[in-house]
């Protein structure tokens, strides 16, 4: 089936310790841990979320990096629930969530480290924060491939099991960390530009 | 104030990670769960491993939860009355 033309409505990229909203620095802090600089850019922000801090650093990146891309970004009255949906990827799936919960079985096993034993749970803390109930799925990957989630979300925009999908990268290891979310649309905005492979690896260069 | 609630409400704090939360502010018999402190399923169990961690504790029965875990003061009350067996 042919793919139509979509769009990169708006993107978020979190890395080195500044985030970047559509290409333009919107903060920068040089705390010396991730987790740190997650906080200062949550107090930053002013996001009012105290699920926030129960998070594991993996779901902390890309949740503040979902909110970032959406606020002033996302039209979420154009869509229904089921209509929004997230497409994610990363190299190192849960690994450093596991190693922190396998450290603490040692003495007392933790029930909310546990919990984000999985990479894909930071789809769902997405998903609850903004009530989105459409498709998601989270991919683990060698290394970054922009085609194939290009391939995948433009399979569901395409099939019209979306209307809207957050795709991307949020990867965590120790003091490692990625995250590019990108909002695509099948109408563009002013700041548009299309959904293609070499787009997001634009995105994930800058 | 009573050393045992308060010692509680830090260990609350610090082991739910709670950081919009001062110790302070919870009530005694203020409800730790939905309309209370709001707390989830999941603190439920972080609750369960506080009493076994730092009372050497263990929730015997699951079902007796809900009263026990129904405030710092219910918690306190049983730990209290745990402790005076051990003796």
């Amino acid at each position: 089936m042919h793919q139509k033309d979509y769009y990169i409505t708006a993107s978020c990229r979190i890395s080195n310790q500044v985030i970047h909203k559509d290409r333009q620095k919107i903060f920068e802090d040089n705390k010396p841990s991730l987790t740190d600089f997650l906080l200062s850019a949550y107090d930053h922000f002013g996001f009012q979320y105290p699920k926030f801090y129960k998070m594991d650093t993996l779901s902390k990146l890309g949740w503040l990096a979902s909110e970032v891309l959406l606020k002033n970004s996302f039209p979420q009255l154009h869509y229904k629930p089921e209509e929004v949906g997230i497409v994610l990827s990363n190299s190192n799936a849960s690994l450093d969530t596991d190693i922190k919960y396998f450290d603490s079985t040692k003495e007392f096993a933790s029930p909310s480290l546990f919990v984000y034993t999985l990479p894909n749970i930071i789809t769902g803390e997405i998903c609850i924060r903004n009530k989105f109930k459409g498709e998601n799925a989270f991919f683990i990957q060698e290394r970054f491939d922009a085609d194939f989630i290009k391939q995948y979300a433009g399979y569901l925009l395409n099939n019209n099991i979306l209307q809207c999908c957050i795709c991307g990268r949020v990867d965590v290891i120790q003091e490692d960390y990625e995250a590019l979310l990108v909002l695509i649309e099948k109408s563009g905005t002013g700041n548009h530009v299309l959904f293609t492979t070499e787009n997001i690896q634009s995105l994930n260069q800058k | 104030m009573d050393t045992l609630l308060s010692d509680l409400k830090k260990q609350i704090v610090e082991q739910l990670n709670l950081q919009d939360v001062k110790p302070e502010d919870i009530g005694d018999e203020q409800p730790l769960f939905v309309e209370g402190l709001g707390l989830d399923s999941i603190d439920a169990l972080e609750l369960i491993v506080l009493l076994q961690q730092h009372y050497k504790i263990k929730l015997a029965n699951a079902d007796e939860g809900p009263k026990v875990f129904y405030s710092v003061k219910t918690m306190a009350d049983y730990i209290r009355t745990h402790q005076q067996k051990a003796v």
